[in-house]
């Protein structure tokens, strides 16, 4: 590409056969993906409401007069959502970091911290976030908590954010993991302690490795929150259940998916952007080197 | 011997012509299998409604309801199936597994417009379920004592929109997916009080709450928000109108009260709300 400009011109005639064959490919692949996506769209749009209960389902499902009707309700709810998510995600992220780090200690006499976090991490990423929300949302406040350290905003809040830390607390390690010995024995030999190392040298890097990787834990979390609403408090899931159990219609739930994809989606991208931009970023270090 | 065997012949003849007649008042051709009526309630089924999550018996006051309808259509009572379905399937789009459908169905403008009621088979009072602690603590049976209260609610049922409207209670409710959801939430202290139909929260106050009380109840011919249970029917079924006429049936020759009185506890021991 870069000795079009010797050629001079850079007007169409003055491509080499070679650049116009490929022009000439990009051309046809794109007429044909476009092609194919709109035989695509038009099939789903002719043929989805030719089905015998179209009509039904739509009624049911994308009913335009219960949408206008319940969408500004569950707007509100989904305040409640994004505070839980609030937070719960700092917390998240300082105590998986503790988990990971205690998983990290290498001397003998922190063996049980080792162990602690070993056997932490396997609890609770082998429960369903769902039964922990159960078990500590009516179990702890059933001891006889006073209010209002009973509410299930709290106990809840601390299900969400045992699982998810154990997750995060993974992926951390892995990060450190990544992070070649051969960095720790530089740190060592510059004079650094363990822990200087693993503050300076270490964790920076790791970190930002798994960068990308956590904010896919992130959008997960933004999604379960929505299970909180099994222990009471209301956000846009049991609102949207109400609006259905009371209309007899599952349009609420649309749009309270409407409402999570409007956040998810655009924190799914950013995501993938980071991934790809750490992608670039590793392949080029051999040259920065 | 002979004219004995040819009487016993003619007797079962004409009392299958009998049986055939009362197939073909109203119901004939209406149900999804011939013959038969298909019934769904609720999975489980809950006391005083079901006993013991079993319809076949007959047993409970929903149950009861269904075989005396059944038998106005002029079903045997080997005739009924039953099967389950959630809230959510009974108003699913599609072809339903149910004639129809019986679990305590509230009847509103709402859910008319989605699928069909037939016309009330028990209208109820709705009562406040709370626990001895909270009595004791000074809540009392007026609507004043009651807006102060931490309220729960089961969030499939009518029980919230009366709750708005006729307590309308200080703190925003704590919402629920099933009635055992609730209690849990009031064992635990994280509510004061729920609201429930009156035979439901009958049922809960004296078998699955530790120290339940029934605080008071709201009664059945409250003239705004009544809680009126319909049989739920897909849209559109045309079996509505019979049943409709069994219902009206037995409301008018008083089988509806005498299942009543026979299955449902008698509730004015109940003080009631101002």
């Amino acid at each position: 590409m870069t000795d079009q400009t010797t050629l001079g011109g850079g007007s169409a005639p003055s491509l080499t056969r070679r650049q116009a064959y490929e022009q000439r490919l990009r051309r046809r692949s794109i007429t044909i993906a476009a092609g194919s996506t709109l035989a695509v769209i038009l099939a789903v749009v002719l043929l989805v409401p030719l089905a015998p209960g179209w009509e039904a389902v739509k009624r049911s499902f994308f009913n335009g007069e219960v949408f206008a009707k319940t969408f500004p309700g569950l707007l509100d709810a989904f305040v409640m959502n994004v505070a839980i998510f609030l937070w719960c995600a700092p917390i998240i992220a300082v105590l998986g970091l503790v988990i990971a780090l205690c998983r990290d200690v290498r001397s003998p006499a922190f063996y049980p911290l080792r162990l602690f976090g070993a056997i932490y991490t396997d609890v609770f990423r082998g429960l369903p976030v769902i039964l922990v929300i159960y078990l500590i949302g009516f179990g702890v406040p059933g001891l006889g908590l006073p209010r209002p350290w009973n509410s299930p905003y709290i106990w809840g809040s601390l299900a969400l954010i045992l699982v998810y830390a154990a997750y995060v607390a993974e992926v951390i390690r892995s990060g450190i993991d990544s992070i070649h010995h051969s960095q720790r024995a530089a740190a060592a030999s510059l004079g650094l302690s363990d822990g200087e190392t693993m503050r300076y040298v270490v964790l920076p890097q790791a970190i930002r490795n798994v960068a990308p990787a956590n904010m896919n834990l992130f959008i997960a979390l933004q999604k379960d929150v929505a299970l909180l609403s099994f222990i009471g408090p209301v956000e846009v899931f049991r609102q949207a259940g109400v609006y259905k159990s009371l209309m007899a219609n599952f349009t609420p739930y649309v749009g309270a998916a409407v409402i999570f994809l409007a956040l998810t989606i655009p924190a799914t991208r950013y995501a993938d952007y980071l991934m790809n931009k750490q992608r670039r970023r590793q392949s080029l270090w051999p040259s920065l080197i | 011997m002979k004219t004995v065997v040819t009487s016993a012949l003619l007797l079962a003849a004409s009392s299958s012509m009998a049986l055939a007649a009362g197939h073909g008042s109203c119901a004939t051709g209406l149900t999804l299998e011939e013959n038969v009526l298909t019934i769904a309630t609720g999975n489980p089924a809950y006391y005083p409604w079901v006993l013991n999550d079993a319809p076949e018996s007959g047993e409970g006051y929903e149950a009861a309801v269904a075989y005396a309808i059944a038998a106005e259509l002029g079903f045997e009572a080997d005739a009924v199936t039953w099967v389950r379905t959630s809230f959510d399937e009974a108003i699913q789009p599609g072809a339903k597994d149910f004639d129809f459908n019986m679990q305590q169905y509230s009847i509103t403008p709402e859910r008319e417009q989605m699928v069909d009621f037939s016309l009330p088979y028990y209208t109820s009072a709705m009562a406040v379920l709370t626990t001895q602690s909270v009595v004791d603590a000074g809540a009392t049976a007026t609507l004043d004592s009651l807006k102060g209260l931490v309220w729960g609610a089961d969030a499939n049922t009518t029980a919230l929109p009366m709750l708005t409207a006729i307590v309308a209670p200080e703190k925003d409710p704590l919402l629920y997916g099933d009635n055992t959801d609730v209690t849990a939430a009031m064992q635990a202290n994280q509510i004061d009080a729920a609201l429930f139909d009156l035979p439901t929260a009958l049922y809960l106050s004296a078998v699955v709450v530790e120290g339940g009380v029934l605080l008071g109840q709201f009664p059945a011919d409250r003239s705004e928000n009544p809680d009126q249970f319909g049989l739920l029917f897909e849209e559109g079924n045309p079996l509505r109108d019979c049943v409709n006429t069994a219902i009206t049936a037995l409301t008018e020759s008083g089988k509806l009260a005498e299942i009543e009185a026979t299955w449902l506890q008698d509730a004015t021991g109940v003080p009631v709300i101002e």
